[in-house]
């Protein structure tokens, strides 16, 4: 377990290592900074003495120690639009998109998995047809566009739901949330629902695939002969071992939700961390980007490790320290 | 292909037809072949088909701008399905923004087959260090969404066609390297295998003309599923507008320049271009589907 951890570990700091060494080549060996920073007015004297303060003037693999040195201590630059540390820009947008994250992920875990419970227990039915239909249309679909249908629907033709834009914000246990009162709500629906639709399909067709396995299975067949309820053999009995399978996805996938949350930020205007770095991206606001794809690298790396080490204390058939490979 | 000498004796059939007649067996996934084959089509005819060229500014007229489909134009013709805010005919637009997409779609699959086929290969064949070193790369790589790895490249990259490119291959060929590597891995030990090596062959000959046609199969299978990804991708990245430039719009671009005139009722300009990549996508992910079946030896008929 021990080595297992520390092997993680060590293959974290080399992802990071790459992930920021590729972000500063773009940064500073492709790019030029200086041209962003400094007006276009400014004379030659001026854009040297800026070179100088950015370290520009050193040899680039100094220059990269700098970047490293600098990132270790959390300091990532200060953004060009904002002109404030990036990391404090980043951290302030990062209530709302975990919270949109929280929606989507609520959303998929108490709808898919009745649903894949359905699905797998009468796979025959019409019902269970129409939902493994649904499912394969949600994974095939662009999350976009998807997006751009619900709130042509639910918007634009029906006028249920706000559109685009977050809505009014409280402070709860210390985080500006909007998802608290209804008035906030309803502007999370739209956008919780286009980021779900995925994670969605994914756990209806896992959990559909782990109840046709595990009904066939010997310890569902004595549940049964024991004559127990079948709420008891569903709920306790199979629901605890297609567990395993599918927290390690929805964990795995809490990431990725907070990565594709770029897309449907962009589409519904949700001020989030995803809204900020494609607009930064835009705006050359460069410090941003970077301290974004870090921070999000290393939130996946983390998650990553986490459930890995879940796994193993929920499932004592894994041992981490035999998948050496 | 190696069928076995016993199945060739019962039925006489080429493996092609075989292949062929298994993949007719479902009447959804030729449905799918033949609207794949119409998009391929279109997409590759549209100079001809399409009714207007929509790169040619000079034939553009603002008084046509935002027409609903159906209506007339300056001229006289109709537009079937619209026209977008600069009075650029949809269908064409749609015609060649189908081009733009399947031309990156396709490209960029090919080529991180070929480099995910070849070191997949490579690493079941000569094992050791360098099959742990690249199959960790391939892990790691796996473990982050598409979409991040993209964003990284281009942001680091810049965007544009050839760019857009080459952020598609990084993100797809660790799934045909993994794919390659797993599928050599269970050819390797073959007899087949084991004669060509006694032949003292030289192992670039046993590599190409041995190995990398057996395990051509599975690659198949993932190769249409990440051909749609692909698509989807770099749609998704244009709509971001990070994608292609606004000269060779693709389908994702359209669905993005429409975007605003959605919220005021003007539905076709971002709609139709989205239908045409749902049709595309749905099309390929079908074919893929009953590939994957045919093509799947544990479910041999």
């Amino acid at each position: 377990m021990f080595v297992f951890i520390l092997r993680r570990l060590s293959q974290t700091a080399l992802v990071l290592l790459v992930t920021s060494l590729l972000v500063f080549a773009g940064l500073f060996v492709i790019g030029d900074p200086v041209e962003i920073l400094i007006s276009p007015e400014a004379d030659q004297i001026e854009r040297e003495r800026a070179r100088v303060a950015l370290g520009l003037d050193k040899p680039g693999w100094m220059q990269y120690l700098l970047f490293v040195k600098n990132a270790a201590s959390g300091d990532l630059g200060k953004s060009f639009v904002y002109g404030r540390p990036a990391l404090e820009v980043i951290f302030e947008r990062m209530p709302a998109t975990l919270e949109l994250a929280t929606v989507a992920m609520l959303i998929s875990i108490f709808v898919g998995i009745p649903l894949g419970l359905y699905a797998g227990l009468k796979p025959d039915s019409r019902i269970a047809k129409g939902i493994m239909a649904i499912s394969i249309v949600g994974f095939s679909l662009p999350t976009f566009w998807v997006g751009l249908m619900l709130i042509m629907l639910f918007a634009v033709q029906l006028g249920w739901l706000p559109s685009t834009g977050r809505g009014p914000t409280t402070e709860f246990l210390g985080m500006q949330l909007s998802i608290v009162h209804w008035d906030g709500l309803k502007y999370a629906l739209l956008p919780g629902i286009n980021l779900a639709l995925f994670k969605l399909s994914l756990i209806i067709r896992l959990t559909r695939a782990q109840v046709r396995e595990n009904v066939l299975l010997d310890y569902m067949r004595f549940a049964r002969a024991k004559g127990l309820r079948k709420s008891r053999v569903l709920g306790v009995h199979l629901l605890k071992n297609i567990m395993i399978p599918l927290v390690t996805v929805i964990g795995l996938e809490l990431g990725s939700v907070i990565a594709f949350a770029i897309v449907t930020e962009s589409i519904f205007a949700w001020p989030g961390m995803g809204k900020l770095v494609i607009d930064s991206i835009f705006q050359l606001d460069r410090p941003v980007v970077v301290a974004y794809l870090m921070i999000t690298v290393l939130m996946f790396v983390f998650i990553n490790l986490v459930i890995d080490i879940l796994y193993s204390i929920l499932d004592p058939r894994v041992r981490l320290t035999a998948a050496k490979n | 292909m190696t069928t076995s000498p016993l199945s060739t004796q019962l039925v006489d059939e080429t493996p092609w037809r075989q292949f062929v007649r298994d993949f007719m067996q479902s009447r959804i996934a030729v449905c799918g072949l033949a609207l794949l084959l119409m998009v391929l089509l279109l997409a590759l005819f549209a100079p001809w088909i399409a009714p207007q060229n929509p790169y040619d500014l000079s034939k553009l007229d603002l008084m046509d701008s935002k027409l609903a489909p159906g209506s007339k134009s300056m001229m006289g013709s109709i537009f079937l399905l619209g026209t977008d805010g600069m009075g650029r005919d949809m269908l064409s637009a749609i015609l060649y923004g189908l081009r733009v997409s399947l031309l990156v779609g396709v490209v960029s699959g090919v080529i991180a087959l070929a480099i995910g086929a070849s070191l997949g290969v490579s690493a079941a064949f000569f094992g050791g260090r360098y099959e742990q070193i690249l199959m960790r790369i391939v892990d790691i790589q796996l473990g982050f969404p598409a979409i991040l790895v993209a964003l990284i490249l281009i942001a680091v990259l810049g965007s544009g066609v050839e760019k857009v490119i080459i952020a598609l291959i990084t993100v797809q060929w660790a799934y045909y390297a993994r794919t390659a590597r797993s599928a050599a891995l269970v050819e390797r030990n073959k007899e087949y295998m084991e004669a060509a090596r006694g032949l003292g062959l030289p192992t670039w000959r046993v590599l190409l003309k041995h190995l990398i046609p057996n395990t051509l199969p599975p690659l198949i299978v993932v190769g249409t599923v990440q051909v749609a990804h692909a698509i989807a991708l770099e749609a998704t990245l244009s709509f971001l507008g990070l994608g292609l430039p606004i000269t060779e719009p693709s389908l994702g671009l359209l669905i993005s320049n429409g975007y605003e005139f959605m919220l005021s009722g003007k539905y076709w300009i971002s709609v139709y271009p989205g239908v045409a990549l749902l049709l595309t996508i749905v099309a390929i992910n079908l074919v893929g589907d009953q590939l994957r079946d045919v093509l799947n030896p544990r479910l041999a008929r």
